[in-house]
């Protein structure tokens, strides 16, 4: 019996699903028992804690400041006067690059002052025409990669120009061209960090996931506090948010890279140097160029979560056009932040891509012909914004800058297609909706809430046994204690429900997406753009219609999860099994498989690490939307870090709050990746 | 307790600040150039009020920059400085954080507008007109029609829709308590206004019955929107302030904020802006230049201004 049990992990998993039952009907229900519910005994930590961050950020080593506009010294604390000079080096470069596309004063304020400003009214950087930027990708798209992204990047800005919706979108776009590069170095630098050194790998980790998963609203006020308020602001915030899948994906191609290769560059007399940016670099390409588009899309799915800390542009628009219910508006709004993400996405990877030719032979006129060819695009864009200038002398120079709503609007249209959805479908939903909020989701978040806390740790902690050993199981135990001793075990097994039904639902979608797509190439690259569309696609838009459609409830807080989450798993299913090489199919194929077979036995185990990764993403993922489930209303976690806002230890409440999300997510990584590299072991592919 | 800072490490990052921040000149009595900071928030009468205060200091001659902002998160950066103002500070939404920032110092209470306001629970006014809860707008009416507002995730109870949690904590669960109503009736936290005006929107779609948080001046307003009345507020009714909540919301302020420095940078702009009134119908008059005849909220601005410059051209005086 116990031989058997030892050998067979499914019946340890009865075994332990027996016992978390018999527990769970078991134990009574009170208040007072320590094994239903244990008291809070962290209670002082969240006061602790915003009294120290509140004494970092106002009372640490201070110095003495002179403000010249009081004409006194200021007592200001030291670490704040340091971030704050990063802040200022990053908007100096987010204002550099917006007023090349704009125009402004920021810049030359930089060097001289406001009062000289002030006093020399002339002196006023003028922005680029709109046709010469669009110009300008245009001809970007073709050096990089040809005719077609071209074509694209300048119909692309074009669209964002006719439809009025330039200003806004180049000061997103100023934003992203600062945040996106730091993010891919940053990642870039760490993920090589991990890769030479396991320790470094180990705590980096769990670190990853947080940044990753802890809601921004839990740390928007230190934010605000050490960054100032602002792009910078907002361009920080977003690196924190971006970074993560750039190290993971860094490593995980650096790991795939194989010895042979590595000891074919030492062979050569690479240097350490050479080997990295020669060799590894460009064999781990693949796995890199992920992690690029992902840095890429993050950064603009940040664009109306940074707009809160003071980011301009695109996101503050949206959220203004979402206030009075104005989807068709924030539905153009929204294609310009993808419309921006894909270009970027695109000739980032077309950069990537092109191949040095080293043996070319070239006549200055060949060398130079794209710098030649924008030239004239300037030339010209600058003398049709000049013959603009006559020809509209009344009106808005439209061949300068289309200003901010003026241009062709198709909100009519798509607030009509809106109306449509929600005439025709209104009656079915709701009865759907009804249905499965009374029959499906309310049991479930009662089974949730009726756990006893020693079920629930036997559950967790047993899981983590099984699957990693003590160690795991230690893990998962000392994670799952720190939230039972908050005030918020409740709220975050509400968190957990939500969560667990959005990732099976994302799986189960996911795998069965990405498989189907990846079986050929057009399918493959329709299904990886859509994920960077929803990926980008501020989920504040459709969350209005969904509201009008299932309400103010659990169904809607899903179904916003829902979209966002099965996007890793879609992604990465894809990538996996693109992974998988053609002479396995072929060995399968000649060893008789049918399709249904090879997908069983070879593809899938296969790309497992993959799909692993996946998975783990669309756990993080979806603990990342918790806040977005807050803002259509929930009584989880999210809604009190919303409420942390306002709160007068509201610091200390967020950054615990964000900690117990974090430590959800955590705990779940744990035994998740520990089986999938167990997995991984099993089938040689580690 | 102050460490001494080496004198070079201080000389250092003093320099550093001077020149990555900008430096802001010499100072001298009249109004310095530095920027001043105004928030923009998500709500049309407080954009385009932003953009009318920022016309008006640029015709005295100042320097203005707008920057988005969340508009409870805002207080702590004009605490710090980093924002100059905020214009609407709503009564029973905004004033925990306001009063919160106030007590860490460096908020300065910069007058109150004439507008008042009323933030409380109510009906669309066609829910009285179709008689769905006979008695309404009278708050006893509740007693007897819970279910015509009941939902499929309220187990049977009536429902009221809040705004999120952060705005009035739990000022509203304590009044269903207080009034004897917690048996039949429940609230649900929304999480911010557009959930608000989707669940107004979704009600009159279906002509259900639904008890929504709401304020006036609103562009609600112009659909028609009932308050429910509630037995009237009394100093120290709220549970908050030791009475047992069973009072509705009081007339409402909104306030100007300002940060502490505002004055002595700025003194001309600080007196116009201590000057500044408007009434509910000036701030209606705003929203309705963007939400009913759909201009850009920069372009209602400058129209208002120059509708207006009997109004505003004393303040700057």
């Amino acid at each position: 019996m116990m031989e058997a049990l030892k050998a067979r992990k499914y019946l340890q998993f009865l075994l332990l699903i027996a016992v978390f039952l018999l527990m769970y009907f078991f134990i009574p229900r009170s208040e007072s028992s320590l094994l239903w519910r244990l008291p809070p005994l962290l209670n002082w930590l969240p006061l602790t804690i915003n009294n120290a961050v509140e004494f970092l950020m106002n009372d640490w080593w201070p110095i003495e400041v002179w403000d010249p506009d009081i004409e006194e010294f200021e007592q200001k604390p030291l670490l704040r006067e340091i971030t704050r000079s990063i802040s200022g080096v990053v908007l100096f470069m987010i204002e550099f690059v917006r007023e090349i596309l704009l125009g402004g004063v920021k810049t030359i304020v930089t060097f001289t002052s406001w009062d000289w400003v002030t006093e020399n009214q002339w002196a006023k950087w003028p922005g680029l025409p709109w046709t010469v930027v669009a110009g300008g990708a245009a001809i970007l798209g073709y050096a990089l990669s040809g005719i077609g992204l071209a074509v694209f990047a300048g119909l692309a800005l074009v669209y964002i120009a006719v439809f009025g919706q330039w200003e806004p979108s180049m000061q997103t776009l100023s934003f992203v061209l600062i945040a996106a590069p730091i993010a891919i170095l940053l990642g870039l630098l760490l993920g090589l960090w991990a890769f030479k050194s396991k320790r470094v790998e180990k705590i980096m980790d769990p670190l990853l996931n947080v940044a990753q998963i802890v809601p921004h609203f839990s740390y928007l006020i230190p934010v605000m506090v050490f960054f100032g308020i602002g792009d910078h602001a907002g361009a920080i915030a977003t690196i924190i948010f971006a970074t993560p899948p750039m190290v993971r994906l860094t490593l995980l191609g650096l790991k795939k890279v194989p010895p042979e290769v590595q000891e074919a560059g030492l062979m050569s007399g690479c240097t350490n140097w050479q080997l990295l940016r020669r060799v590894m670099i460009p064999t781990a390409r693949r796995d890199i160029l992920i992690g690029v588009n992902q840095v890429i899309m993050q950064c603009l799915a940040m664009v109306v979560i940074a707009s809160l800390i003071g980011a301009k542009g695109l996101g503050n628009d949206l959220l203004i056009a979402l206030n009075r219910l104005r989807i068709g508006l924030a539905l153009e709004i929204g294609i310009c932040i993808v419309l921006i993400a894909i270009v970027l996405d695109r000739l980032s990877l077309a950069w990537a891509n092109k191949q040095t030719d080293y043996f070319a032979d070239e006549s200055f006129k060949q060398k130079h012909k794209y710098s030649l060819m924008f030239l004239l695009v300037f030339v010209v864009g600058v003398a049709l914004a000049f013959l603009g200038s006559f020809i509209f002398k009344k009106e808005f120079n439209y061949l300068y800058l289309i200003p901010h709503n003026k241009g062709i609007t198709t909100e009519a249209f798509w607030q009509a297609g809106v109306d449509w959805l929600w005439d025709t479908f209104f009656y079915t939903l709701k009865a759907f909706n009804e249905w499965f909020i009374v029959d499906v989701l309310i049991p479930i978040k009662e089974a949730f809430l009726g756990m006893p806390v020693i079920a629930t740790f036997t559950l967790a902690m047993g899981a983590g046994f099984i699957v990693g050993g003590i160690r795991s199981a230690l893990i998962v135990g000392g994670l799952l204690l720190f939230i039972a001793l908050t005030d918020w075990w409740d709220r975050a097994l509400i968190t957990t429900y939500l969560m667990s039904v959005a990732v099976v639902i994302s799986s189960i979608l996911g795998i069965t997406i990405g498989t189907l797509c990846a079986q050929n190439k057009t399918t493959t690259r329709f299904i990886l753009t859509v994920c960077d569309t929803l990926q980008t696609f501020p989920s504040f838009i459709y969350l209005i219609p969904v509201m009008m459609l299932f309400g103010v409830t659990d169904t809607s807080v899903l179904i916003a999860i829902v979209v966002f989450a099965t996007i890793p798993a879609t992604r990465y299913t894809v990538e996996g099994l693109r992974s998988v090489p053609e002479a396995l199919h072929d060995a399968g194929s000649m060893s008789g498989v049918n399709r249904l077979q090879r997908w069983l036995s070879i593809e899938l185990p296969m790309s497992f690490p993959h799909i692993a990764l996946g998975i783990n993403q669309t756990v993080v993922f979806a603990l990342s939307m918790v806040i977005i489930g807050a803002l259509i209303g929930t009584d989880d976690l999210g809604q009190l870090i919303l409420k942390s806002l306002s709160d007068k230890a509201g610091v200390g409440n967020g950054l615990i709050l964000g900690l117990c999300v974090a430590f959800i997510g955590l705990a779940i990584d744990q035994i998740l990746r520990t089986w999938a590299n167990q997995r991984k072991q099993a089938l040689g592919m580690d | 307790m102050k460490l001494q800072t080496p004198t070079t490490l201080r000389a250092l990052v003093v320099a550093g600040c001077v020149s990555l921040l900008s430096a802001t000149g010499i100072a001298r009595a009249a109004d310095s150039t530095s920027p001043i900071v105004i928030p923009i928030h998500n709500w049309s009468s407080q954009v385009v009020m932003a953009y009318v205060i920022g016309g008006m200091f640029e015709k005295m001659g100042n320097n203005v920059e707008y920057v988005p902002a969340d508009s409870q998160a805002v207080y702590e950066s004009i605490r710090n400085g980093d924002v100059t103002l905020s214009h609407e500070v709503w009564q029973s939404t905004f004033g925990k954080s306001f009063y919160n920032a106030m007590a860490k110092g460096g908020v300065i209470d910069a007058g109150t507008h004439s507008a008042t306001t009323l933030e409380e629970m109510g009906v669309p006014t066609w829910v009285i007109e179709k008689n769905l809860c006979p008695g309404l707008p009278n708050w006893e009416a509740l007693k007897d029609c819970p279910e015509v507002f009941a939902t499929a995730d309220s187990g049977g109870k009536g429902r009221w829709l809040e705004g999120p949690q952060s705005w009035h904590g739990d000022l509203m669960p304590e009044r269903l308590e207080a009034l004897g109503l917690a048996d039949t009736w429940t609230v649900k936290f929304a999480g911010g206004a557009d959930a608000l005006w989707t669940e107004l929107a979704s009600a009159k779609k279906e002509g259900r019955g639904t008890i929504v948080f709401n304020w006036t001046p609103n562009f609600t307003d112009a659909d028609g929107f009932t308050f429910i009345e509630f037995p009237e507020y009394t100093e120290g009714c709220r549970k908050a302030d030791g009475g047992d909540g069973s009072c509705g919301s009081p007339k409402g302020w909104l306030k100007k904020a300002a940060n502490y420095k505002f004055p002595k940078t700025h003194p001309a702009a600080y007196t116009a802006f201590t000057k500044l009134d408007f009434s509910t119908t000036q701030i209606g008059q705003m929203a309705a230049l963007v939400d009913v005849d759909k201009l850009d909220h920069k372009d209602a601005a400058k129209q208002w201004l120059a509708d207006n410059e009997a109004v505003w051209m004393p303040w700057t005086k």
